[in-house]
Formats: C-alpha cells, structure tokens, sequence
C-alpha cells in the first residue's frame, strides 16, 4: 500500500467543557475521493478546520505523505497543497471576483494577472466567471465556482469541499460532480464532507463517519445502502414521517394576491408578484435555493415588512396586508423565523424574557403594560414539558441552549399557542436529527388539529417529506403550488434553477 | 511567548456582574496611586483628599448629594439610550438648554413677584427644552441616517454658544458690572434648600424619585423589554413588532428631559443663574456613570455618587494640593476604560496561552 | 499677494489637521474599527507635541513626540476593542474624554509659553507659478504631509496587497479570517496608523496654527474629521474634499467676524458644527440606497480557537 497523502491520527479539539473532536483518525490516500459523514454537530467542520490550519488541535498528529507536519495557519496548508472551499463562503461582497481570488493567494501578485489566470483556470474547468465583477451581484453558484476556482488556481493536492451542494439546485450540484470528476483525473484528492448520502455514494469510494466527535466507521459507500450509511451517522433506525395521502379540503386560511415587495437590502432579492392559497390542516412547502426571496417572502406574511396594499394578504379573509406582526399575532398567526439567535431570540436574554418577544402581544404575560414575570417563566416551563427542551437552569440565558434545543424552543413557543397560521422558515437547519424528528412531528401535529402550516425550506427532502403541496420560489417569483404526489424531485430542481 | 486568549461564556454569574464594576473601581485606585507616585505627591494624603475627605462631614456629604444629582438624572436617562443602541453623547448640550429653558421663564419674571407657580413651570420647560434639543439627533437619525454621535456632539458646542450669547447679550444682568451672566434667581425661582448650612436642594429627592421610576420601568414594563430587546437583538426586536424608530424618538426625549431637568435644577438651586461655565461636564461625566453602573439605573445611582465624590476630592486636590483639575478627568477615563476591559470578563473567559510555536 | 490668495492661504492651513486626522481615521475604519476617540488623540497630539518642542527646543522632536503620544492613546483603545473586544464606541468615548484630561496634565506648565511656529518652506520653481505657486507650494511641511498622506493612503489602499488585504478585514472579517489573513493585526496596525495620524495634526495645531498650548485647544476638530470620513464616503481623496470644505467655512465665519458681519460672534462660531450636521444630513439623504460603508464596521472580532 503506498504512503496516504494526508494521515491525521488522534485528532482532540475541545471547546470548553466540548470536545469537538474526540481522538479522530482520518487517512486519505492520494487521488482518492473520501467522505466525512456525519449530522450536524457531530464534529466534520471541526475536524477540517485542523486540517486547513484555522484551529490548533489539543492532541494529535497530523503527517503529509508520510512526513509530520504543524500547521499554524491557512498559508501553511495551503503551501502543502491542502485548498478549502467553505460551506458559508469565505468571499467578500463588496469586492470584485479577482480581487476574491487574490486574497486567497499567498504570493504577490498584481490583479490583472491573477485575472488573466483567472480565465484560463476557470476556461480550463468549465467553470465561467467575469473577473471583474462584484461578488453581491453573483448567484450562489457563481459564487461556489469562485472558491473552487480559487483553490484550484494553487494547484492543490486535496481539495477540502464542506457541504458543497446545500446551497445548489439538484441540477447545479450535478454540474459541480462533472467538475469533481474531472479535478479527481487528474490525480487530486478530494475530501468531501456532507450529510447527503446519495451523494456520497455517487461520488466517494471511501468514508468516514463521524459521531458526537467521535469516528464510528470506515467503510466503502457504494458498497452500503442510504439507509445503512444513515443508522451510521444517526446510531439509530431513523423513522420515516408520512403526511396524509389526500391533500386537506378546509377552507382557506392564508390567501397571497399579487404581492410583489421590494428586497430591503439592496443586495436582496424581493418579491414579485406572489400568490398562493393555504387551507386549513394543510402543509404548504416553499422551496428554493437560498437567496432567491425567502427572507422578504418571510418579512411579508409575518408582517415585519408591510404589504403595499392590505388586501394583497388575507388572513381568515380580512385584508392584513398593512397589519403589523402583532395585529396578526392577535389574530392567530404564529411565526418561526430562520435565525435561531438574534432574529428569534436575544442570545443574551433569558428564555422567558425570549417567551416574551413573540408572547407580549397575544398570550396574557403583560397587563396594562406591566410584565407578569410568574407566566412568563410558566410559558418556558409549559414549552420544556411538551417539547423536551435540554437545558440546565430553570430559565437560562438563549445563547446557553444547544442549537437543537434552542430551535425546539422557538418552535414550541409558538405551536402551544395552537396558532390557526404557523409560519415557518427552515425549521431543522443544523438542527440534529432527534430534534428535527420532533420538531417536524409536531408541525405535522399542529395542521392534523386543523391549522394552516407553511414552512419555506432549502432541503427539499424535508418538505417532500411534511408538505402537501410544494411551491417553487425563484428570483422573487413562486411557481404555482403543487400536490407533492405528482411532484419528483427532479421536477422541483428544475423549477429551483429557474426553468418553468 | 504568551498572548491573550477570549473563551465565549455560554453563561454569566451574576457574581461577576457585581464584581467587575467594583474590580474597575480597584483598578483605577491603584492607577491613581501610580499617577500620584509619578507626580512626586504622597499617594496616601493624595487619596484621603480625593476620596475620604469628600464623605467626611456634613456638608460634605451634601455637597456629594448635590453633585450626583445632575449626575444621576442624566446617567438614568444616558443608560436607557445605550440600552437600546441609541449612542446619545450630547447630554451635556441638552443640559444646557434645560437650563436655558427653565432659566428663561426666571429672566423673564424676574421682579414681578410672580407667584409658586414660577418653579414648577420653569421645572417643566427645562425637561421640554432638553428633550426638544435631543430629539433634533433623534429626528436626524431616524429621517435621514445620519449618525446621532456626531449631530448630538456637534450640538453640545452649538448650545454652548447660544448659551454664551444670551448671558453676555440679551439676558445679562444690567447691574452685573458687565459680568457675562444673568441675574441671581429670585426666590419663587429657586430651588428650596433642605437644611441649613448647606447647598442640599429638593433636587436630590427628585433624582431619587426619578432612579425609582425608571428602575420599575427596565425592570417591569414591557416598554423597558422593548428598550432592553431593541439594544441586545435589533432583528428580535422587529419581530415582536418593536418598533425602533419611534424607540429612538422615546429614549431621546427621556433622556433629553431628564438631562435638560438636571440643568434648570442646577440653574435654579445650585448656581441661582445662567453663567457659560454652568456645567462643569457633567454631561460627559454621566456617560462614564452610566458605564459604570452597567447601564441600571440603580446602578447609575451608585455610580453617580461616586463619580461626585471624586470631582469634590478633584476640587479640594486643586485648593490644598496644588493638583490640576484635569487629574479628575484622568481617572475619570481611566474608570471608564476599566469598567469596558472588567465587562469583557462578563462576555468571556480570559486566559493566557503559550503561542504555538511556528 | 492678493486678499483672495490669503483666503486660500489661510483655508489650507486650517483645513489640513482637519485632512491628516480625516485620513488616518479612513484607514481605521476602512480596516472595520470605529474609533471614536480622534479628538483625544489629536490632543494629546497637541500637549506632547509642544511640551517636548519647548523642553527640547527642536520642533522636529515635537513632531515625532506628538505622533507617538497619538500611537500610545492608539494602542491604549486597540487593546481594549481588539485585545479585549470591548464596545467601540465606549471604548472611543474612554479615549477622548481621557485624551482631554491627560493633555490637561501634560501641557499645565506649558501654558501660556510663546514660541515660534513652523515656517513655511517654499518649493523651488514651483512657488513661482503665479497664483497656484504661492498658495500650493509655499506652504509649511506639514501642508506637503497631508498632500502625500492622501496620495500614499489611495495608492496603498486601491493598488497593494497589504491594502486589499486591509478592505478584506474591513468588509468581511469572518472571511479574511478563514483565508489565513491576520484581521486583528492588520486591524491593529490600522489603529496605530490612525493614531499616528491624530497625533501628528495635533501637532500641526500647537506647533504651527496656534504656536502655543490651551486647554482644550482642539476645539472639536477631531469629531469633525470622524464627519468627514462619513462626508468622503471612505474614500481619500473625498476626504481632502471634505477637509478644505469645512477648512473653508472655519475661514470665512473667521473674516466674517473681522469684517464686522452683523451677526452675534457665537452663531458665526457655531457655524462649523451646523454646517457638518447639515453635510452628514446632506450626504446620507445622496447615499440613500448606496454603500453604507465598510461592512464590519464597529464589529468586535474575536477569532475562535
């Protein structure tokens, strides 16, 4: 057998009373394309991040081709020929794509020749981009080709990818595959970290799996099923959700009409001209890649951003459309934002004063502008109960919860209220699978009683998954819903990437 | 070779949050000796005079009461714009024009005789012109984006100008032998004293009143959540349907009408005129008692009180040992840069770590 | 020399503490640090400047004393915002209200001692270009500094790697981190730099516009260069813009006062800070829309470990 390319044995990393990385052994052999498995939190971006030399390991050894090597900083990782594409890109959107580029060479070099090489790289891979051009008027695909372009402009032996496809359309990650398969001809190895198991299985020969920090199994992909490789990742049998076969019949609840909102951020995207029906004790999926209008489709039905006339959204057939978020509180909306810490709660607050933020206005914690500080903590414990949130003091502060148990909280804080309209974004994103399991349960709980869900989500399994109909929303437009019955997946990643 | 390390808390002992100001204060004593060492004076007089002597008889302790006072009232209200991210430094402008306000209406019925009502009224027109003066900041920042560091600064030399023209134009005191400063209050407008032999004034009690007021409303109002909530989370704070404009609006009129109360009190029952040099800082004095009380309005009680005591130990340093004024302005920021590097330790665990060797 | 060339004259003089302390401001923020405190460090600038000038009696040692007292008030709030991560804008407020006080303290036995300012120096040949020779090129060296500052900061910023590097912090230093860049040293050295500035336009104030130590003497110069770097939109040649436009107001309340304008002598004076509320009104009410500056701005960085 000849020498791996990269031998990293006994790998710790701890944060605090965390340990990350427990004693994690991983070897890749040159022109190999390995996997890291594992659900979110089990330890892979920490483990990658020793590797590019952007977290000191406690304990451990890492050897390149056969040779011990330290690695202080990215420079030194990059010097070996170990390049790195991010899962959240390390790009900068005010500056242009060379200039992009530039900043992840090590040597010197004056932009219009990193330009010019530049072109050729990206010619070379077939993965087009215009040098001069400002990062925030890229899609998302464009900017992944940057930071592949980038490494691939250092000549790398391995090539890191962390999580690349969560943010492409099924189609766009089919393209990014061509461009792996051909990086791995010319004998580079790839080390492609991802939760996504027919992936995995499409592209990798072999993987590890990791486990609370800890690495479970080695094993050949192509040779497991999905399922197999999932009880891996999860230490357990994972239960597949059913919604009912027959999309609901009730009357509508929430009714969009031609609601088009301008982006707030000027890099956003907006709305245009948005309509869909929601009925009673049915689940609504929105799908679509991030960046294509969720957080103004989001602001506008929760009421954070106002609608330009008020009969553009009807709830329970009253125009709202110029309702505040509370008015619709009040009339029996609930809403779940996407951000966990800082949107849905106050990192720094107590989680009954973060009962509070959502609770004020429709739910007796506040008498003639006064706090009632006795409910308040009684809602926190009414939401531990019925949602099992993990936490160590009776009402600790937000930033103290897991992500999991957090998200359970946000979650339950609305659900026990039995709202008749659930609005819901990214419910389970980095959210760990026993947390996802119940915090889907209880959505899917919530519409059987009768209530309207909506929930705008990028895993496309999650809503193939819980909703009855799915609606594709692209570039601020969103395509006619669908029952999921007649829908493949396919179908939608066709519509994600904009063809009708 | 060893460098600083920050370790995000997940949670905070409250122990701490008591113990960092109070490590502040220590540190900055211990500054304090050093300065002392350096300027070639016995650190331990040097001390007794700032520190001790202040609290040491009667009349000092109301002098302390009479100087935490305007401390105090423009701290509470300084503590709810930094709560909620409004970064107001212009109290000391709004001060002024409360002053100015209030003392208009004294100018005004000066040897009229007028009746009781002049106080109360002169009280309520220094509140309406430092909250009026300090939604001018408020208004430019929410119309037009424009950042209210830099407007309510700005501010603070305009009403220092407009201060000085009136005292030495319109309103001198014809008989003030050309002094630059109107005529001494009557006695309907002036503060009543509280005892003899001393300067305490029915101002203090109102400071107090005032601690106790806006204590209930951080503490047990949802419009103090909603101060609290837009300052820690601004985006949490638009989905309870907050609406931080209109906060900006409310916050700097608190704080303007308190600040802008805090200067007729000063006009009319410390100093009983308008004179340019009316305010020895205190607007910029209470942005560090805010700090130091951890922006709590209990806490900006305790703060206020001590910051009086080192700007009477500044004053009789000067008088008995020949020590510039500005000293107490060096310890003052000190306590402050103190006070942010202690809230550090609330944020996160600080250690010391060998560098990796390269 | 005619009364319009004097103008002008006298305009550049006092807008270029103004355009130093603007430009080392720019860096800093550029570098995603908000540091509020410039009027303490001009100031201090200003007490150490002269305070060595007069004990040493060279000017030149002045200078460089007063650019070092900038650099150590700089380094005092880069070990709180970076070292520490404390709120900047506290920690900018601690610097200014303790600049104040500590120049107090070293200037006291300064005051009121007369000495001789810096001269001008005129350039060969250039000074004798008819109008643009006597008010560009014989001006004293700190009017050429500030020139060179704004051409120095463009070029270092818009066409080196340091200074893409710099932006790259200032934009996005999450990123710059996760490529390897070293964000809380550059930002440090931003700092220094911007103190360095300060330090030195203090100088310029004790040791050429007014050759003599005041309490305070700054008079809130360092707030309006903060407005200015706002006003310039993060760009340097915008801020020598802004800096010889509120040069020029400062002038004009100045003869407007000598010439006996029926006006009270305190609104003319009130006159700079009005004008730079109604500019930072002005250029946001433009900007609507636009690029709100350097994206970390004001951020604490603290890199996981």
């Amino acid at each position: 057998m000849s020498t791996p390319l990269l031998d990293a044995t006994g790998l710790v990393k701890r944060f605090g009373a965390l340990v990350a990385n427990d004693h994690v052994d991983l070897r890749v052999m040159p022109g190999e394309a390995h996997a890291l498995l594992g659900e979110n939190g089990a330890g892979k971006s920490t483990l990658v991040k020793m590797l590019y030399g952007l977290l000191q390991p406690d304990a451990g050894h890492i050897a390149w081709e056969g040779r011990p090597v330290h690695l202080p900083e990215p420079r030194a990782a990059r010097r070996l020929g170990i390049g790195m594409v991010f899962q959240h890109f390390s790009l900068f959107d005010n500056l242009t794509v060379a200039e992009n580029v530039a900043l992840a060479l090590d040597a010197a070099e004056p932009v219009p020749r990193i330009a010019a090489r530049l072109a050729e790289v990206s010619r070379a891979y077939g993965l087009p981009l215009e040098p001069g051009r400002e990062v925030w008027r890229l899609s998302v695909g464009e900017r992944q080709r940057i930071e592949i372009v980038r490494c691939l402009m250092q000549d790398p032996r391995l090539l890191i990818l962390d999580e690349p496809t969560s943010v492409l359309t099924p189609q766009e990650s089919e393209g990014l595959f061509v461009t792996l398969d051909r990086i791995r001809a010319e004998g580079r190895a790839v080390l492609y970290i991802s939760h996504k198991l027919e992936e995995v299985r499409r592209l990798c020969e072999t993987a590890t799996i990791l486990r609370h920090g800890r690495v479970v199994a080695r094993t050949d992909p192509r040779a497991e099923t999905a399922g197999s490789l999932a009880r891996m990742m999860v230490g357990s049998e994972v239960a597949a959700l059913r919604h009912a076969a027959a999309p609901p019949e009730g009357p509508v609840r929430l009714s969009v009409r031609g609601l088009s909102v301008a982006a707030e951020d000027p890099h956003g995207v907006g709305l245009k001209d948005i309509s869909l029906d929601l009925r009673r004790g049915e689940v609504l999926g929105i799908a679509g890649v991030a960046g294509n209008g969720q957080e103004a489709l989001f602001a506008a039905l929760s009421g954070e951003v106002l609608a330009p006339r008020a009969e553009q959204i009807l709830l329970d057939g009253d125009a709202v459309g110029r309702a505040d978020i509370n008015a619709r509180r009040r009339k029996g909306a609930a809403f779940v934002p996407e951000e966990r810490l800082g949107h849905a709660a106050a990192p720094r607050l107590a989680l009954s004063d973060n009962a509070l933020v959502s609770g004020h206005a429709a739910s007796g914690m506040v008498r003639h502008g006064m706090l009632d500080r006795g409910r308040m903590l009684g809602w926190v414990d009414a939401v531990t109960q019925a949602f099992d949130v993990r936490k160590g003091p009776r009402d600790p502060e937000a930033r103290a919860l897991s992500g999991g148990n957090l998200q359970k909280f946000v979650v339950g804080r609305e659900v026990l209220r039995k709202p008749g309209l659930l609005v819901v974004s990214q419910p389970t994103w980095g959210v760990d699978a026993g947390a996802a399991g119940l915090i889907r349960l209880a959505l899917l709980d919530l519409a059987r009683e009768g209530s309207a869900v909506l929930v705008i989500s990028q895993d496309l399994d999650e809503l193939l998954e819980m909703a009855d109909r799915i609606a594709v929303l692209f570039h601020g437009r969103l395509s006619p819903a669908e029952p999921v019955a007649g829908l493949t997946r396919e179908a939608i990643g066709l519509r994600m990437g904009g063809a009708a | 070779m060893r460098r600083l390390v920050l370790e995000r808390r997940m949670e905070t002992p409250w122990a701490l949050t008591l113990a960092s100001p109070l490590l502040a204060v220590g540190l900055t004593l211990v500054s304090a000796v050093l300065v002392f060492l350096a300027m070639g004076r016995d650190p331990l007089e040097a001390l007794f005079v700032y520190f001790v002597m202040p609290v040491s008889d009667l009349w000092g302790l109301q002098e302390v009461a009479v100087k935490a006072t305007p401390l105090v009232l423009i701290a509470v209200g300084l503590a709810l714009c930094y709560r909620s991210n409004n970064w107001n430094i212009g109290a000391e402008g709004q001060f002024l024009m409360g002053a100015m306000a209030g003392g208009w209406l004294a100018v005004a019925t000066h040897g009229m005789g007028a009746g009781a009502w002049v106080l109360p009224a002169m009280l309520a027109m220094g509140a309406l012109g430092g909250a009026l003066f300090a939604l001018i900041p408020a208004l430019l920042k929410t119309r037009f984006g424009a950042n209210e560091i830099l407007t309510s600064l700005m501010l603070v030399y305009v009403a220092e100008l407009l201060l000085d023209w009136l005292v030495r134009g319109p309103w001198r005191d014809p008989q003030g032998f050309n002094m630059p400063q109107t005529v001494v209050f009557a006695p309907e407008a002036t503060i009543p004293l509280l005892m003899e032999g001393g300067r305490l004034n029915l101002g203090t009690p109102i400071m107090l009143l005032v601690v106790v007021l806006v204590a209930l409303m951080v503490a047990r109002t949802l419009k103090g959540f909603e101060i609290t909530l837009v300052g820690e989370a601004p985006r949490a704070a638009r989905f309870a349907g907050f609406d931080a404009k209109r906060l900006t609006w409310t916050v700097f009129a608190i704080a303007g009408g308190l600040a802008g109360l805090a200067g007729v009190l000063e006009a009319a029952g410390t100093v009983r005129m308008l004179q340019p040099g009316l305010s020895p800082g205190y607007g910029f004095t209470a942005i560090i008692v805010a700090f130091l009380g951890r922006l709590n309005p209990v806490g900006c009680l305790v703060a206020g009180v001590f910051l009086a005591i080192t700007f009477i130990g500044g004053e009789n340093a000067q008088i008995m040992m020949q020590m510039p004024l500005d000293v107490t302005r060096v310890f003052q920021g000190l306590l402050l840069f103190y006070v942010l590097g202690c809230d550090t330790l609330l944020l996160y665990r600080v250690r010391w770590v060998r560098r990796a060797e390269a | 020399m005619t009364l319009f060339e004097a103008i002008l004259l006298t305009v550049i003089t006092a807008s270029t503490p103004l355009l130093i302390a603007a430009i080392g401001e720019l860096v800093v923020e550029r570098s995603g640090v908000l540091n509020l405190g410039v009027e303490g460090m001009m100031i201090m600038g200003a007490a150490v400047g002269i305070a060595a000038a007069i004990t040493t009696g060279s000017s030149a040692f002045g200078v460089l004393a007063a650019v070092l007292a900038g650099m150590a008030m700089a380094a005092l709030f880069a070990l709180l915002t970076l070292g520490l991560a404390t709120n900047q804008v506290a920690a900018g407020l601690a610097l200014a209200i303790f600049g104040l006080g500590l120049s107090g303290v070293v200037g006291a036995p300064f005051v009121g001692v007369q000495r001789e300012g810096i001269g001008q120096v005129a350039i060969p040949y250039l000074s004798d270009i008819p109008f643009l020779g006597p008010v560009l090129f014989a001006q004293d060296p700190f009017v050429y500094a500030a020139f060179a500052l704004v051409a120095g900061v463009s070029w270092f910023l818009f066409r080196t790697r340091a200074g893409l590097v710099l932006r790259a912090c200032g934009e996005n230093h999450a990123s710059a981190h996760a490529l390897g860049h070293h964000v809380l040293r550059v930002r440090f050295l931003a700092v220094l730099f911007g103190g360095a500035c300060a330090g030195l336009a203090g100088a310029y104030l004790s040791l050429v516009y007014t050759p003599f130590w005041t309490s305070g003497m700054t008079a809130g110069r360092g707030w309006i260069a903060l407005a200015i770097v706002v006003f310039a939109s993060w760009l340097p040649w915008r801020a020598a813009v802004g800096a010889y436009l509120f040069g020029g107001a400062t002038i004009l309340q100045l003869h407007a006062q000598s010439a006996g304008v029926p006006l009270p002598t305190q609104l003319l004076a009130a006159m700079p800070y009005l004008i730079t509320i109604l500019v930072l009104v002005l250029i946001m009410r433009l900007r609507r829309g636009g690029v709100a500056g350097p994206q970390s701005l004001g951020q604490p960085f603290v890199p996981d470990r």
